[in-house]
This record gives structure tokens, C-alpha cells and sequence, in this order.
């Protein structure tokens, strides 16, 4: 019999749903946002529904920070389970308005750990309570939805593709509201979805399905930058970092933020020292050089280490480099030319130089998202572009 | 309206009465019986929507005569309790009634079940309604409309119903004699005026209700868009 682990969510699900295939297994910290991604069709939506207590597969284990709610003998019926659960399509309650759909899963005595002021402001509810559901928009239904399952007082927040159903201009809108949950709210997210776009934004656990089996679960840097998985060697391969603020130059407009091997400079608005800012560095701004340039307007330059070459279709490669002299730090990806690949003589374990043209700053903790978006309309909210 | 007898105002509240209990007892026994319909995948579900159905295509006589067979004076139940008959009783032509309007409000309540799906049930589940708790406050209203079309077409149809309740109530002037059945009697007489008069308010009250349901369902897709 297993026992559960303090700190984990684990899961092991098999068997078939609806002559669906499913050999799930995966153990994520119960803290921050593990993703579980894959292409459509590949079973994700099963294991959410399982862990949910909708789908009872008899071979199943189950286990929340501890908590068991699913093994050989036991089975909690999903009423009986601490659990937010976020569907594709909002589902709220046709009869209810919005204000009585939220309180729905409230426990009646007051106080709540999660207060209904607190989750009405943090998804910025207030002008929608008093409304009915069938005169939302897509993306206030989603809202709604997410505020209803916070208010049920949840152990666990699981989002099954909350943003699938909606158009570019809904997600765009409902985006900031998803990536301020995990901070603000100290409660362990499980996100589906199949988009890597928007899970590289806020996701710190990365778990990959396909045909109802799971490939690599891990950090999802570590994942990222992987060379076995086809993450890193994709078009769109980029890796998402944890850095700490650790100054500010005030004559420049330029953040400090500290990167295991790395001092980085990027043009943005100040953060209080010591707090932790995520980072975008796509592989297509990184280059290399074998020699530290002289002269440039490349604010980021650091020595790094080839640690792998994934060749990209039949001109460019990826490289996996480790930054720091000897390649000590933290791994990033760069996209160069099979030309330049052959013509600076590249292979696994030359030192070169990284030069990073831009650093995105994703889901800044401070200031508030709204102040990003409000300064710079046109820009995506939530995410400070940096060209240095 | 002076050719109507004393004995024929009776007959209106016990055709009212009959049609109220009726109806109630249908919603009671009917709705659960519409959920179990609609959501178990269970094969007996067919077998026992076919029997729900049969008074639908049975001469009503003829489910009469089964239930004066089993309740009658020489049925089944008096052979078990020792002579009670529900025969020529106020009770018998309650059985009698809600076995024949059973299908008629059985279809409605069970199409409105169907047509809701698993979602809503599922995610207050998630939201920690227990499933008897989740029925009332999600289910119920969700199957309103539903529930408003079987209790008009039941009511409606107990108050039309003639056969059923010709065979197992005996058409007892005062006891067991329904409206309808007084049709009968005014023409057997040839008193025209009298029978006009009634089948018009029948006819009059059927449109109405038809004119019910008609609006029940206009003013519930209008809520649902």
C-alpha cells in the first residue's frame, strides 16, 4: 500500500476512460504551478477529471500534500474532496446570478481563509456580482468560474485549459488574472493546457503527456533545455528563469537581476531588492561568439559552455548553453546558422561567448500588473519587453 | 345555467380535487423517477420507460380493467389485506389517474434532465454540494421549465380522463363521477344545451392550457439565451 508524501502531489492513474488509454504517474511539489502539457488529445483532461474524483479508474492513487484521496480503498467522492476545479467551459449556473454562483461552494460560516472581497478584487469582480451569467462575455465567465472555485476553499486549484474556449482578446484579458493567482494566493495550481506560449509564464513544474502516458515530468527549465525533449529543440524553444533583483540603476532605467552565471541588465521599472522576477529568453535572441566582443550594444554578454547541438530543420541548430566561465550556471537555449555552426568551428564543450539581445520580464510580482498594462496599452499585459 | 343540477357543482371540485392530488402525487413520484430515466445507464431503464409508456397506446378501459383486477373487490390487494378494495373510492381514482397522466409528466421532467447533461451535477460536486444537495439547488431549477409542462399536462389530463376512471370508480354521482363523465349522461339525455355548455368550458380550459405550456416554453428559451 502506498503512503502519501507531505509536500507532493502525486498521482498514478491507469486503466481506460471511455476506451481512452491512460498510464499516468507523476509526483509534483503541492507548492506553485505544475503544467501539464501536451498536444490535444493526450489524456490530460482525463487526469484532471480523475484527480477531481468525476472519473474513478480502480487502479488509481491519488495523494494531495499528505492527504490520500484515492488508493486501493479508499475512493472520495468528489463533493468530499478540497478541490477548485476550472473547466474549459465556465459552466457557471444559468439561474444563479453572478454573486449567488460564487458564494455557491462558500462554506456557510464566515470567516474564510480566502475572503470574497479579497477573490472579488483580485479578479476584479465588483461590477459583475449583481449580473446573470447569460449577459457575460467569454472571458468574464472565466472570471467568474476561477473566483468560484477559489471560494470554495480549495487544497488544490485545477485549471483544465481555462482559456482554450476563449478568442486572442479574452486570453489576453484573462491572462494577468491566471498568472497573479499562484503569488497571491499561497494554494498549489495545476494548469492544463497545450499551449507552451502560456505556460512558460508562470509555470514552475513542467509535466509532458502524450497519448495518455507521460513523457518527462520535471522544473520546467530543466525541461526546457532538455536535449532529449522536443521542447528545446522546437522553433518556439525558449527557457523560463527565476532571477533575483539584486539592484537598480536609477541614471539608466536599468534592473539588476542576478542569474546563477549571469548579472543581467534590462531596461525596466525598479523592484524591491532580494524578490524574485520571471524571465523569458527566447532562443532566437541569444547568439554566440568565440571571442568577448569588444565594443557593442549588447548589454549581456556572459561566457558560456556548449552543452548540447540539436540540429533544426536543414539550416539552423540549437545549442544548450551553461553560463559562467566553465559552465557552472544556468542553462539557456541559442538559435544560430549551420554556417556560423561550422564556420566558429562549434562543438560540445567550447567555451563561447552568449549575447542575450532580449530579456523578457514576465508577471513582475511589483509593481501590479494593471500599471504595466495601463502605462503601455499597446504592449501584451504583464510582460515588459527589453530590446538592449 | 339553471339545468345544471346541484350534483354537477360537485362534480367540478371533485374533478378539481382528483386533477390536484393527482398532479402532486406525479411531480412527487414522477420526478425522481424522470432523473433516474435520464441519468442511469442502466438497460432497465428502457424496459421500465416502455411500461411508464403504456398507458399512452392502452385503451384507457382496458388499463381500467387491469387495475380494477388487481384492486377490485376480488383483486390481488384484497386477497393480500383481507377485502380492502380500492374500487369506486376517491383513491382508486387517484391510482387510476396518475397511472394514465404518468407518462405525460414522466417525459417532460426527464427530457429537461437529459437535456441539462452531467456538467452542472459535476461541477457542484467540485464546489462540495453533496449529490442530494447539488438536485435541489441545481438540478430542480435548472429542470423548471420541465417541471412546469409535466404538472400542466398532468392536471390537464386528469381532468379529461374518462375511462380509467369510469372502470375503477363507478361513476358514483357525489363520490367518483367526474366532469366528463357527466357529458356522457347530459347527451344519453339529449339535454344539448347542458352538454354544449360543458364541453365548451372543457374545450375553453384545454386551450388554456395548450396557450400555458406555449408561453412556459417561450419565456424559458428567452432566460436561456
Amino acid at each position: 500500500m502506498r503512503t502519501a508524501t507531505p509536500g507532493r502531489i502525486e498521482i498514478a492513474f491507469s486503466g481506460s476512460i471511455a476506451s481512452f488509454p491512460l498510464d499516468t504517474q507523476f509526483s509534483v511539489p503541492a507548492k506553485g504551478v505544475a503544467a501539464i502539457f501536451g498536444p490535444p488529445g493526450s489524456g490530460k483532461t482525463a487526469v484532471a477529471r480523475c484527480i477531481a474524483g468525476l472519473e474513478r479508474l480502480p487502479a488509481g492513487f491519488c495523494a494531495i500534500d499528505g492527504e490520500v484521496w484515492q488508493d486501493e480503498t479508499t475512493f472520495r467522492p468528489p463533493h468530499l474532496r478540497p478541490i477548485g476545479y476550472v473547466s474549459q467551459e465556465a459552466s457557471l449556473f444559468p439561474h444563479l446570478s453572478v454573486r449567488r454562483n460564487l458564494l455557491y461552494g462558500a462554506p456557510k460560516p464566515k470567516p474564510t481563509p480566502i475572503a470574497f472581497d479579497e477573490v472579488v478584487e483580485l479578479l476584479d469582480l465588483a461590477p459583475l456580482l449583481d449580473r446573470s451569467p447569460s449577459h457575460l462575455s467569454g472571458g468574464e465567465r472565466q472570471r467568474v468560474a476561477m473566483g468560484r472555485a477559489l471560494l470554495s476553499q480549495p487544497r488544490l486549484l485545477v485549471m483544465d485549459e481555462p482559456l482554450a474556449a476563449l478568442d486572442s482578446c479574452a486570453k489576453r484579458e484573462i491572462l494577468p488574472f491566471v498568472e497573479r493567482l499562484p503569488e497571491k494566493l499561497a494554494l498549489p495550481m495545476i494548469y492544463i493546457g497545450h499551449d507552451m506560449a502560456e505556460i512558460e509564464r508562470f509555470a514552475d513544474y513542467l509535466v509532458m503527456m502524450e497519448r495518455g502516458m507521460v513523457t518527462a515530468a520535471g522544473p520546467l527549465h530543466v525541461l526546457q533545455t532538455d536535449p532529449a525533449l522536443p521542447l528545446a529543440a522546437s522553433r518556439e524553444a525558449a527557457v523560463s528563469l527565476n532571477a533575483m533583483v539584486s539592484g537598480y540603476d536609477g541614471r539608466y532605467g536599468l534592473l539588476l537581476l542576478r542569474l546563477k552565471g549571469a548579472r543581467l541588465l534590462v531596461p525596466a521599472p525598479p523592484l524591491a531588492l532580494g524578490v524574485h522576477q520571471r524571465l523569458r529568453i527566447a532562443a532566437c535572441d541569444v547568439s554566440v561568439a568565440r571571442e568577448a566582443p569588444r565594443a557593442g550594444s549588447i548589454l549581456n554578454v556572459f561566457p558560456a559552455r556548449i552543452r548540447a547541438c540539436l540540429p533544426l530543420g536543414a539550416a539552423e541548430i540549437t545549442l544548450v548553453l551553461a553560463l559562467g566561465t566553465g559552465g557552472s550556471g544556468t542553462e539557456i537555449l541559442a538559435r544560430i546558422t549551420r554556417f556560423s555552426f561550422d564556420s566558429l568551428g562549434l562543438k560540445d564543450g567550447v567555451d563561447v561567448f552568449a549575447q542575450l539581445e532580449h530579456v523578457s520580464l514576465l508577471s513582475a510580482s511589483e509593481p501590479p500588473l494593471q500599471t504595466i498594462a495601463a502605462s503601455t496599452p499597446t504592449a501584451e499585459p504583464g510582460q515588459a519587453s527589453a530590446a538592449a | 345555467m339553471d339545468g345544471f343540477s346541484p350534483e354537477i357543482w360537485q362534480s367540478l371540485g371533485l374533478t378539481i380535487e382528483l386533477a390536484s392530488v393527482t398532479t402532486v402525487i406525479l411531480l412527487i413520484v414522477g420526478t425522481p423517477l424522470a432523473w433516474w430515466l435520464a441519468r442511469s445507464k442502466s438497460l432497465w431503464t428502457e424496459a421500465v420507460a416502455t411500461i411508464i409508456a403504456l398507458p399512452l397506446v392502452l385503451p384507457p378501459t382496458v388499463l381500467g380493467f387491469c387495475l380494477l383486477a388487481l384492486l377490485g373487490p376480488v383483486g390481488l390487494l384484497a386477497s393480500l389485506s383481507g377485502g380492502r378494495t380500492l374500487a369506486f373510492t376517491f383513491t382508486g381514482l387517484v391510482v387510476g389517474s396518475a397511472l394514465s397522466a404518468l407518462p405525460l409528466v414522466v417525459q417532460p421532467i426527464r427530457n429537461a434532465f437529459a437535456a441539462m447533461g452531467d456538467r452542472p451535477m459535476e461541477i457542484a460536486a467540485t464546489l462540495r454540494a453533496s449529490p442530494l444537495y447539488a438536485f435541489f439547488t441545481v438540478a430542480l431549477p435548472l429542470a423548471r421549465p420541465g417541471l412546469l409542462t409535466a404538472a400542466v399536462l398532468g392536471f390537464a389530463h386528469t381532468i379529461g380522463t374518462f375511462g380509467v376512471v369510469l372502470m375503477i370508480g363507478g361513476n358514483i354521482p357525489g363520490r367518483t363521477k367526474v366532469l366528463s363523465a357527466f357529458l356522457v349522461d347530459f347527451v344519453q339525455e339529449s339535454r344539448w344545451r347542458e352538454a354544449s355548455w360543458l364541453a365548451g368550458a372543457m374545450a375553453t380550459f384545454a386551450v388554456a392550457v395548450v396557450l400555458t405550456l406555449t408561453l412556459i416554453d417561450k419565456y424559458s428559451r428567452r432566460r436561456s439565451t
